[in-house]
């Protein structure tokens, strides 16, 4: 190694914005990491620049070791720049991209000093991918630590050397279905699994680091019988298994990279310098892909859904309380994923008895949330039956979600009003009572809004903020800060039947059922749908939410957007055939004793429009619900349905599927579709005014 | 005259403000059971979230129990930070056998009464469900030297000398409800009460009855309030005591065998208190901090006293310790309104009624002039007691202060005495009016 003193060149640190490089008295070197403009670290071209710089410096030094630290309290790194991605053109491009980082790695990795990751949070892709590089890594045993390679969920796979090396340290099977899954492990996880060298308190995290560097123990890698997995005879029985696991996810035309990636693993894990070829093509590849732009579209969508909830109004304080009236599956949920969130939460309801199954619900929630159990324990007292109401005149927030009843609801709202601070937020949970009838009864009618969740609490990820033409935007976005607060989704919408979410997907479950009644079985219909990339079909999704919902929703929407309800569905509901929980639905879940196996029902040549029944009324709605102005735009539309439904993420929503269907194609379709199946096809007039 | 250990309480009036329990549940398997904490928040959330003052705003947590599970050292610390009081109120706890949830009370009055707090929770706690089971001593030392063997052959001499009887386990409950000094089960000197007292076994079982009868009613008539509906993790809610047995009968109680002096005794389980799980938490308050959080007063506690006596004998620890207080406040029976006794056996109960009217009893063991009096069995736990509601060991002092001042509000009466019996031979009493 050159010493300063012998070339008398690069004796000085180069100037960087994003970066700052120590060295205490033992030689140790730290490059501190500290983007500038942004509230976590993100390997950007820029950033990436200044660390090749640095690197070129510290080549030059005489250290004995190298610790690559984070300044952020969030975490460590993040992973590369995602918008960055966007503007990403053609293959040649990204793939010059990539291979610039992986080089960069690859020279970390070559130093002839020691070096360590010091990991005090979330380090995830491009983040890990640099970790990696390093001999060693520790990091903070914390619930914040998160670990992973996700790069799947935005349609690629690790391309800086972060599979190969991945592979190396922990073995093929884990590694593969780390970055199959997209999945991120906490520290100690990372420790069992090999990733990290230690998962240590903040305390001990320097000191830590320091004594890695002075000791220098032999860099893990996978043991024998581990890196025996990447073994040529192995690889494709073992990717047989993983593709076939893969399968059960995603289809390989929707879903790319995991096949991809898998690929890679096999036709080149026999040699690093291969391997590291074949990730950093097969990731150009992918980055360019439909897919992957849509998944990134979708990422930047979830962005901006959190950009909604950010506190604008500095005089609303964070809330601490939060209480909800009507201790049923809603309300109940509502409440333990609030206590989940470290909230304090009375929940009222006016028997112990409907009260009881939440509290069952929330302790398994808690139990499999939470480890150790001591936290799950910390999570029920925050959680507390309140049968006197005792937590309205503390709280911060009050939601209802009692019997859909306008007059009994209006009943619980003045004598709410009456009771609760004057800053308090009033939310109504309700899916069809319009919030104008409910909140015409309070002194300050302004202050009601609409926080509807969707079921599962636990699972469901968007939360619609409904407002009416009088509401306060300043309550608007103080509830949109709480639900922010509470880790949902936020996608703030107008007061109007079904809101958004269930407005669309009404017509959508409504031209499910009318296959149904017209032959087609469950089965095929549901097949399309998840063909489609809907993550479960129409027919088991009325079974799951339950036939009955389903029908008064539908009753609810159909008198005010003139949809025909299927005679189907009522007699169903007539026969108390209502889905999973009665055991009985349009599919039978009765645990039959003798386990014949299910013959599969299948038609010999399914009609070859169910697919365009299916979503192009959901397509009709959405456009009914722009004109309309239910929604501001086609990106929180796509945002919301996506999060909320589920909706195909890699389409990047319905309007943008849409969109690259072409508008003009789809509308066409749909007046075909009138012409054959009647007037539920007539495309909306918002079609010609050009919301798309 | 006796020797009193306490002064009276002198100083500052104590208000007892408000104040929960838990219902009282039948022990049970401890995975089905509450732990003595957990019941403890279950309660103490609600009554600090019904108060105009906040956890952070007491002074101390004091509670009593006498047998918290290995993992709740010091529970009353334990249960102020899951209540919420924050990082800066301190909380200690006391063990005074069954005088526990009493003690606890008195040391809160005290610090009041001293002007050394303002504000304190206090109470008692116990799950009898969660009383350890241990390892022998034997086996305890076993293991020990199975530890410190280092080689093989040690480990395996060691191994060698294990026997079978070691893994005889030490009951907790048992030896906890044992007197260690004069080897009498607590059930056993209750045989001592009704022997020297002569009293029948009939009288026991018509005693019980009585008890289960009377708590029936003030269940019915929604006169236990300050019972709060706690919620458990399966999907079940407690809502009221699950001891009381509305169809127990004098009849059917004769047919139980006596369970401590087997098998001529008459302490049966029918005539006993029954092991239990439960909480009592009271808030007390000086002047200062009912004026500046305008609390309502519930009744205030005028003094408290503890005496001590033969430990075959504890039973009759009530007697010693009311006579003092009467004393002291130149009270005799009939100045008070109602009485809670707290119920460990029908037998104990009967013998200090008859102690209190026995002239030579007064005479010797009080150095009383003459008998303190009858008891008016109508002023006596009127709304049952231990034998039906049950008597979670740390818990039932608290339990009797809090219900006697529910029931002198229910009665628009002024004084009543809440006293218990103490394994270990000691009484404790305490003195509450309300204006």
């Amino acid at each position: 190694m050159n010493t300063q003193q012998q070339t008398g060149i690069m004796n000085q640190a180069p100037a960087t914005r994003h970066w700052s490089l120590s060295i205490d008295v033992d030689a140790l070197a730290s490059l501190h990491l500290d983007v500038d403009g942004s509230s976590t670290n993100v390997l950007s071209a820029e950033v990436l620049g200044e660390f090749e710089q640095l690197l070129e410096y510290i080549e030059t030094q005489t250290v004995n070791g190298l610790m690559i630290v984070s300044d952020k309290s969030s975490g460590f790194i993040a992973g590369a720049d995602i918008k960055e991605f966007t503007r990403i053109q053609n293959e040649q491009e990204a793939l010059q991209l990539i291979q610039r980082g992986q080089t960069l790695f690859d020279r970390l990795e070559a130093l002839s000093i020691p070096t360590i990751s010091v990991i005090n949070g979330f380090c995830v892709g491009g983040g890990l991918e640099l970790a990696l590089a390093c001999d060693y890594r520790i990091a903070l045993d914390q619930p914040k630590t998160r670990i992973g390679l996700p790069e799947v969920k935005l349609g690629i796979h690790p391309g800086f050397g972060g599979s190969m090396r991945l592979n190396r340290l922990i073995g093929a099977v884990s590694a593969m279905s780390l970055m199959l899954t997209g999945r991120t492990v906490d520290a100690r996880q990372a420790k069992r699994l090999g990733i990290i060298d230690y998962a240590v308190p903040d305390r001990q995290l320097s000191s830590a680091a320091s004594a890695m560097l002075k000791t220098s123990p032999k860099p893990r890698r996978a043991s024998f019988l581990k890196a025996l997995q990447s073994n040529t005879l192995l690889r494709p029985m073992l990717s047989w298994l993983f593709r076939r696991q893969v399968a059960k996810q995603a289809s390989p035309n929707q879903y790319p990279a995991p096949y991809a990636l898998i690929d890679v693993w096999q036709l080149y894990a026999g040699s690093e310098r291969a391997m590291l070829d074949a990730e950093a093509r097969s990731a150009a590849k992918l980055i360019i892909t439909d897919t992957s732009k849509n998944l990134v579209r979708v990422f930047m969508l979830q962005e901006r859904l959190k950009s909604l909830g950010k506190q604008r109004d500095s005089s609303l304080n964070a809330v601490n309380h939060v209480h909800v009236v009507g201790a049923g599956t809603m309300g109940g949920d509502i409440a333990s994923w609030s206590a989940l969130r470290n909230l304090s939460v009375t929940l009222q309801d006016r028997e112990a008895k409907f009260i009881a199954p939440s509290i069952k619900r929330a302790s398994k929630l808690f139990n499999r949330k939470f480890k150790p159990a001591r936290l799950a324990h910390a999570a029920m007292d925050r959680l507390h039956p309140d049968l006197q109401g005792i937590g309205i005149k503390q709280a911060d927030v009050i939601i209802e979600a009692i019997v859909e009843n306008a007059e009994i609801k209006q009943d619980l709202f003045k004598s709410l009003e009456s009771q609760c601070k004057p800053d308090a937020i009033l939310a109504t949970n309700t899916s069809s009572i319009p919030l104008e009838t409910l909140n015409q009864v309070l002194q300050q009618p302004e202050r009601l809004v609409g926080i509807h969740f969707f079921n599962p609490v636990a699972r469901m990820q968007l939360v619609e903020i409904v407002s009416a033409a009088n509401t306060s935007p300043q309550v608007v976005s103080a509830a949109a800060a709480f639900v922010r607060q509470i880790d949902r989704l936020p996608l703030p919408v107008k007061s109007a039947p079904g809101f958004l979410i269930n407005r669309i997907l009404m017509p959508y479950l409504l031209e499910a059922v009318e296959l149904l009644s017209e032959g087609v079985p469950a089965e095929v219909i549901d097949q399309t749908a998840t063909d489609f990339g809907m993550p479960m079909g129409p027919i088991r999704l009325a079974d799951t939410v339950g036939l009955d919902i389903c029908l008064s929703v539908a009753n609810i929407l159909a008198d005010q957007l003139n949809m025909q309800v299927p005679v189907i569905l009522k007699q169903k509901v007539d026969d108390n055939h209502l889905g999973k929980k009665s055991g009985q639905g349009f599919y039978d879940y009765q645990p039959s004793r003798f386990k014949l196996k299910q013959t599969q029902k299948s038609m010999e040549h399914p009609p070859e429009d169910v697919e365009d029944r299916l979503i192009l009324r959901m397509l009709n709605e959405c456009i009914a619900c722009l004109r309309e102005e239910v929604i501001e735009d086609a990106d929180l539309l796509d945002a919301g349905m996506v999060f909320a439904t589920g909706f195909a993420p890699f389409t990047g929503g319905p309007m943008h599927y849409l969109h690259n269907r072409g508008r003009d194609s789809v509308m066409q379709r749909l007046t075909e579709l009138e012409s054959r199946y009647g007037e539920r096809f007539h495309p909306d007039p918002g079609w010609t005014q050009r919301l798309v | 005259m006796k020797k009193s250990q306490s002064n009276s309480m002198q100083g500052r009036p104590v208000y007892v403000v408000d104040g929960n329990r838990s219902p009282y549940l039948k022990a049970t398997k401890p995975e089905k059971a509450f732990k003595a904490s957990d019941l403890a928040v279950k309660i103490g959330i609600p009554l600090l979230a019904r108060q105009a003052f906040n956890g952070e705003d007491l002074d101390e947590v004091i509670l009593g129990c006498v047998m918290p599970y290995v993992d709740e050292a010091n529970i009353a610390r334990i249960v102020a930070l899951r209540l919420g009081c924050g990082h800066q109120v301190p909380a200690w706890t006391v063990q005074r056998n069954c005088g526990s949830g009493m003690q606890a009370l008195d040391c809160a009055a005290r610090n009041i009464a001293a002007g050394r707090a303002d504000l304190i929770l206090a109470g008692g706690v116990e799950s009898m469900s969660y009383a350890p089971i241990l390892y022998s001593t034997e086996m305890a030392g076993w293991l020990s030297d199975l530890t410190r063997a280092r080689t093989i052959t040690d480990k395996l001499r060691c191994a060698g000398r294990f026997r079978p009887g070691y893994l005889k386990p030490v009951i907790g409950l048992i030896c906890g409800l044992t007197d260690p000094v004069v080897g009498l089960s607590m059930g056993s000197t209750a045989e001592v009460l009704a022997h020297k007292f002569n009293i029948s076994r009939d009288a026991m079982d018509a005693y019980a009855v009585q008890s289960h009868q009377r708590l029936a009613v003030a269940h019915d008539e929604g006169r236990l309030s300050e019972i709060e509906t706690i919620y458990d993790n399966n999907g079940q809610y407690y809502d009221h005591d699950q001891g009381v047995r509305r169809d127990s009968s004098v009849e059917h109680l004769a047919r139980l065998k006596p369970v401590f002096d087997r098998p001529f005794g008459q302490v049966t389980a029918g005539n006993s208190s029954q092991v239990t799980d439960g909480a009592a938490l009271l808030i007390l308050a000086s002047e200062d901090a009912v004026k500046r959080y305008q609390l309502e007063i519930l009744g205030e506690i005028v003094d408290c006293e503890w005496a001590a006596n033969d430990p075959s004998e504890m039973g009759l620890g009530p007697v010693h310790a009311s006579a003092l207080l009467l004393q002291r406040h130149n009270l005799n029976l009939s100045q008070i309104d109602y009485w809670e006794l707290n119920e460990a056996f029908a037998a104990q109960v009967l013998a200090c009624c008859s102690a209190f009217a026995d002239t030579h009893y007064c005479q010797q063991h009080l150095g009383l002039a003459s008998a303190l009096g009858n008891l008016d069995q109508h002023r006596l736990n009127v709304d049952g007691g231990a034998i039906s509601v049950g008597h979670p060991v740390g818990s039932s002092g608290a339990r009797i202060v809090l219900h006697l001042l529910h029931v002198l509000q229910q009665h628009q009466a002024q004084t009543g005495i809440a006293t218990q019996c103490i394994g270990g031979g000691q009484g404790g009493a305490m003195l509450l009016k309300r204006s």
